[in-house]
Formats: C-alpha cells, sequence, structure tokens
C-alpha cells in the first residue's frame, strides 16, 4: 500500500464525502460513484464511520478494484480506491 | 470444422464472455416488523453494491414489507424487545400505544443516524437489481393480490426460490 507521502501523487477522477454516514450508506453510494468511473480511475472516498475501515476494503476487494492507500486519523478516514476491469 | 469442435469453441466463447462467477446472496425476510425489515434490506443493498447477485423471498409477515400500502405504516412493539427502544416490561407492551411509541422512538433513531427508511431501502435495493420474491403461498393465505404489492415483484413459490437459492454462496434467514 502505498505511504502517505505519496498519497498526492495520485491522480483522483472522483471525490466522495460520507461524512456522518453509517452502514451501509459509504458502501452503497461509493459503489455508485465507481459503477460510473473508467478501470483505472481512482475514487478519494472519506468516510467516518470507523465500521468503514474494514468495509471499505472489503467492498474493493468484492467488487475487483484496487486499494491504493488508506489514511485513518481524527475520526476520519480516507481511502483510495482504483477502478478494476470488472464491475 | 466438425461439429464437435465448433460446440467447443461455442462453449469457449460463451465461457470467456461470462468471466469469473458473480457471488450471490438469498435472503429470507420472515418478519414484518419495522426493526425486523431492516437487517434483510441493510444487507441486500450492501452486497449489490459489492457487486453480488441478490434475492429476497419476502414469506409470511416479511410480506408486508412489499405491500403498497402496509410497507410505509410498519411498527416495532416494545413487546419482546424489553431492553428498548423505550425501556419497558413486557406487560406494558400490551397498552395501547406502547407500540406506537416504540415505533416512534425507532423512526427517530434512524432518522437521526441519517439512515434510509424502509421504503428508500426498497428503491435502493430495486436500482441495484435485487430480486423481490413475494412468497406466493402467503399471498394466497393472507389474501393479498400482485396489485396491492409494490412494483417489479416475483410472485414466486417455495421452490422457485430454492432454485436460485441452491446456487447461492450465502444463504440468510431472518
Amino acid at each position: 500500500m502505498t505511504q502517505a507521502s505519496e498519497i498526492g501523487d495520485i491522480q483522483v477522477a472522483d471525490t466522495l464525502d460520507t461524512s456522518g454516514l453509517l452502514c451501509p450508506l459509504p458502501v452503497y453510494k461509493a459503489a455508485l460513484v465507481l459503477k460510473k468511473l473508467e478501470p483505472g480511475e481512482v475514487l478519494e472516498l472519506i468516510c467516518t464511520d470507523p465500521g468503514s475501515l474494514e468495509d471499505i476494503p472489503a467492498l474493493a476487494r468484492q467488487r475487483g478494484d484496487a486499494l491504493l492507500a488508506v489514511e485513518d486519523g481524527d475520526g476520519i478516514q480516507k481511502f483510495w480506491i482504483e477502478k478494476g476491469e470488472v464491475a | 470444422m466438425t461439429d464437435l469442435a465448433e460446440n467447443l469453441a461455442t462453449i469457449a466463447d460463451v465461457t470467456a464472455e461470462a468471466g469469473p462467477r458473480q457471488k450471490r446472496l438469498a435472503l429470507v425476510a420472515s418478519k414484518g416488523t419495522l426493526d425486523a425489515a431492516y437487517p434483510p434490506l441493510i444487507l441486500a443493498t450492501t452486497a449489490a453494491s459489492l457487486g453480488w447477485e441478490v434475492g429476497i423471498y419476502f414469506t409470511f409477515y416479511g410480506l408486508d414489507i412489499l405491500h403498497e400500502s402496509r410497507h410505509r405504516k410498519l411498527k416495532m412493539a416494545s413487546l419482546a424487545n424489553p431492553s428498548g427502544p423505550i425501556r419497558l416490561p413486557n406487560f406494558i407492551g400490551a397498552i395501547p400505544g406502547a407500540t406506537a411509541a416504540a415505533t416512534m422512538v425507532m423512526k427517530r433513531w434512524m432518522k437521526r443516524s441519517r439512515m434510509p427508511d424502509v421504503a428508500e431501502f426498497i428503491e435502493m435495493s430495486q436500482g441495484l437489481g435485487v430480486t423481490f420474491f413475494a412468497c406466493a403461498t402467503t399471498m394466497g393465505v393472507m389474501g393479498v393480490e400482485e396489485g396491492d404489492l409494490i412494483a417489479g415483484c416475483d410472485v414466486a413459490g417455495a421452490a422457485k426460490f430454492l432454485d436460485f437459492a441452491g446456487e447461492a454462496d450465502v444463504q440468510l434467514f431472518v
């Protein structure tokens, strides 16, 4: 996984802020955005639901996307998800 | 090309197009209280978001979740939920107004947490292609017509649902 210092190098196609939303909404809304992206494009996802730390990697794994980086601090989690070839 | 080679080539084409098999979730929703309506709908929208194929079999009181005029009025009883949302001993749950109060508290909790209501979860599920099986036997027993249900339901007997569930990776009963 990418180190925090390299996150700035990631080219982001779309950003989604799910602050304040609980499961299943971060996963649901992220999936809707990912469906619209082209394979290889990156979604920057912001979550505050602590469950997201496990849920978002599971979403990427199940959909076949690549989780490029994760940042966790002050109750805010940030994820950079690269859309895979499938879905 | 021989017939056999032609057949094999066709099979190879079909397999290549299909790609890896989609995972499948089969749920049974058997309860029609407000609190019991959420878990199958939450699991269904999540699984569909993960790219899974999802079907829910709504049976007995669970069919109320698909009932056009009832699904917005689902209630939850404090009875048999003595530890919440309003902490009442079970015998008080029989008093008029106790169910309405418990339902109101639950709805307020969900709204405060910015959770979609049941109707919104139904819309989200259908938007993701979740199949809603309406139990044909329940419809017969409870006198529910297809026109009483929300649009897009698939009236099905147990065998049809099991045919779907038999190929599922995960099967859950709620």
